[in-house]
């Protein structure tokens, strides 16, 4: 078993990055904490630091703004951290990737483990997506 | 002298979804002003929408805000619908008002829900949203997602709700009015939420009127402001209800406009259906040929307030220019009186209370002062400003 499997063998903790979104990948992330859903039953957890997380969701389209803050929040992260791109802003910028203010889809900013598409994706599609992710 | 303390929440801060950044002054518990700074979540959507067209737009405009997917539309399809002046068929009119209505009764249950996240009753929050969820099952079933419907074109409605659908619709409707009445249980009598919320964030009438907020802020004290009353659009006019208000305007006031007002929303979607058993299946679609030259304004009452939206047309298939002004941006200037004077620990819920929606929010404004007229800061001056601080930072690094 290599270093990074042994990391990520047990609960995963997540901490959630909202770029310049429209809200509703954020809204459907939280949607997975809650009843029936529950990703907590995985040992999954919302963190409020990113020094305690494994895993960066990041979703929202990264406008000029938030990009500095990205970085620095990725280089905070202890490694290795599995970082997810959620929605369609989070894999390419989705409608907003014309804006004026947009810089660059997260992976332009960021190395990106796994992409989830969607707009916004579903919470099984979530689930789905750190599933594999962790299967890989 | 007392020495003042600065707490800044955010970001990036677990409390909250989006990316917002407080700085709270405190001397000791006592909150003593006030700052915040947004941006983090800018989009530049009046930009974008100018090079889309108009059918695209609505794509755009929906997904100003996740939540409000169907207030934008709304406004944004009242005002290109005013500049080509059509008026659409009742159907679709229903369709309409059922969809804002529906999405107004899991944005308040989300609201409900987070509020009691905020107050530490994470209880609330399970079940608030444990039964947000069959209000999304019934976007799922008419629209095919659970957010961000597409329901909108110029000149009517995309999809049909066909009339087999009406029982279905209406089963989840009774359960979600049963499981708002628990709800209502809950909230109202229960002793650790009066204590946290009653007297807590109090906005007077004419707090109200100086910040000029909108929505049940408003309505939480004594303001009995309502698009959807004052300047009726779709199927408003044709079915009944009532503005719901409070006088207290605290926190508790907020909730409870709030939870009353789910209950109109379920009557108004119920008349709804009953008047689209009336009409034809199928009567969805007025044609358009083309937008003419003009100019055209359209409201909607979003589940927080009064969604506005000003659309200029030049004759081509694009928007010339359009404007949208959304109900946070006002809603969140009443920090500044109901943080004021509270304590850290109560500081919280009366961020929370007014539903603040910062991907609303983020938009440019000119600053005038009342009493002289004069700009404070005009567009370029503020872009002045800011390529004046990346220089400053460029020396820096
Ligand atoms: S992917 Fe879609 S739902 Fe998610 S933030 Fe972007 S626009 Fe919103």
């Amino acid at each position: 078993m290599g270093f990074k499997e042994h990391c990520f063998k047990k609960s995963l903790w997540l901490f959630h990055f909202a770029g310049a979104s429209c809200n509703n990948c954020d809204i459907e992330i939280l949607d997975c904490l809650t009843p029936r859903y529950d990703v907590e039953r995985f040992g999954m957890l919302l963190v409020g630091s990113i020094r305690h997380a494994d895993v960066l969701l990041v979703n929202g389209s990264i406008n000029q703004r938030d990009k500095s803050r990205l970085l620095e929040l990725y280089e905070q992260a202890p490694k290795p951290i599995l970082v997810v791109a959620i929605g369609a802003c989070g894999c390419t910028g989705g409608i907003f990737a014309e804006g004026n203010t947009f810089a660059g889809p997260v992976d332009k900013i960021i190395p990106v483990d796994a992409y989830i598409p969607g707009c916004p994706p579903k919470p099984e599609a979530i689930l789905a997506g750190v599933v594999k992710l962790l299967n890989k | 002298m007392v020495k003042k303390t600065l707490i800044p929440i955010g970001p990036y801060h677990p409390l909250q979804e989006e990316p917002e950044l407080f700085k709270l002054y405190c001397e000791g518990e006592i909150v003593k002003d006030i700052k915040w700074e947004t941006g983090y979540n800018h989009r530049g959507i009046e930009q974008l929408s100018e090079k889309k067209t108009y059918d695209q737009s609505f794509f755009l405009v929906e997904r100003i805000c996740g939540i409000c997917s169907t207030s934008h539309p709304f406004a944004f399809a009242n005002a290109v619908e005013e500049i080509c002046n059509i008026e659409i068929t009742n159907r679709a009119k229903y369709i309409r008002t059922i969809i804002a209505e529906l999405e107004r009764v899991h944005s308040h249950l989300l609201w409900v829900g987070l509020a009691g996240h905020f107050l530490g009753y994470n209880t609330v929050f399970m079940w608030a949203w444990k039964y947000r969820e069959p209000v999304l099952d019934l976007f799922e079933m008419i629209s095919g997602n659970r957010n961000s419907y597409a329901m909108f074109k110029v000149g009517g409605v995309r999809r049909d709700i066909e009339n087999n659908k009406i029982p279905q619709i209406l089963d989840v409707l009774s359960l979600v009015k049963k499981k708002t009445d628990m709800l209502v249980g809950a909230v109202m009598d229960d002793p650790v939420i009066h204590a946290r919320t009653k007297g807590v964030g109090i906005l007077t009438k004419q707090d109200i009127i100086d910040f000029a907020a909108v929505g049940p802020t408003a309505r939480a004290s004594g303001v009995a402001i309502d698009v959807r009353k004052d300047d009726p659009y779709a199927a408003y006019p044709l079915v009944n209800w009532k503005v719901i208000t409070a006088q207290a305007g605290d926190v508790f006031a907020k909730a409870e406009v709030r939870l009353l007002e789910m209950y109109e929303s379920i009557s108004i979607i119920e008349q709804c259906l009953e008047g689209l058993k009336k009409e034809k299946e199928g009567e969805i679609n007025v044609k358009v040929k083309d937008i003419p030259e003009g100019w055209g304004t359209g409201h909607a009452e979003a589940p927080r307030g009064e969604v506005f939206h000003y659309v200029l047309s030049d004759g081509s298939n694009s928007p010339a220019r359009h404007k949208i002004r959304a109900p946070s941006y006002t809603n969140i200037a009443t920090f500044k009186k109901s943080c004021i004077g509270q304590t850290i620990s109560d500081a919280t819920i009366s961020l929370a209370a007014v539903d603040p929606c910062y991907c609303c929010t983020e938009r440019m404004a000119v600053a005038y002062d009342s009493k002289t007229g004069n700009k404070i800061m005009n567009g370029n001056e503020l872009i002045a400003l800011s390529a004046q601080k990346t220089q400053n930072i460029k020396n820096q690094i």
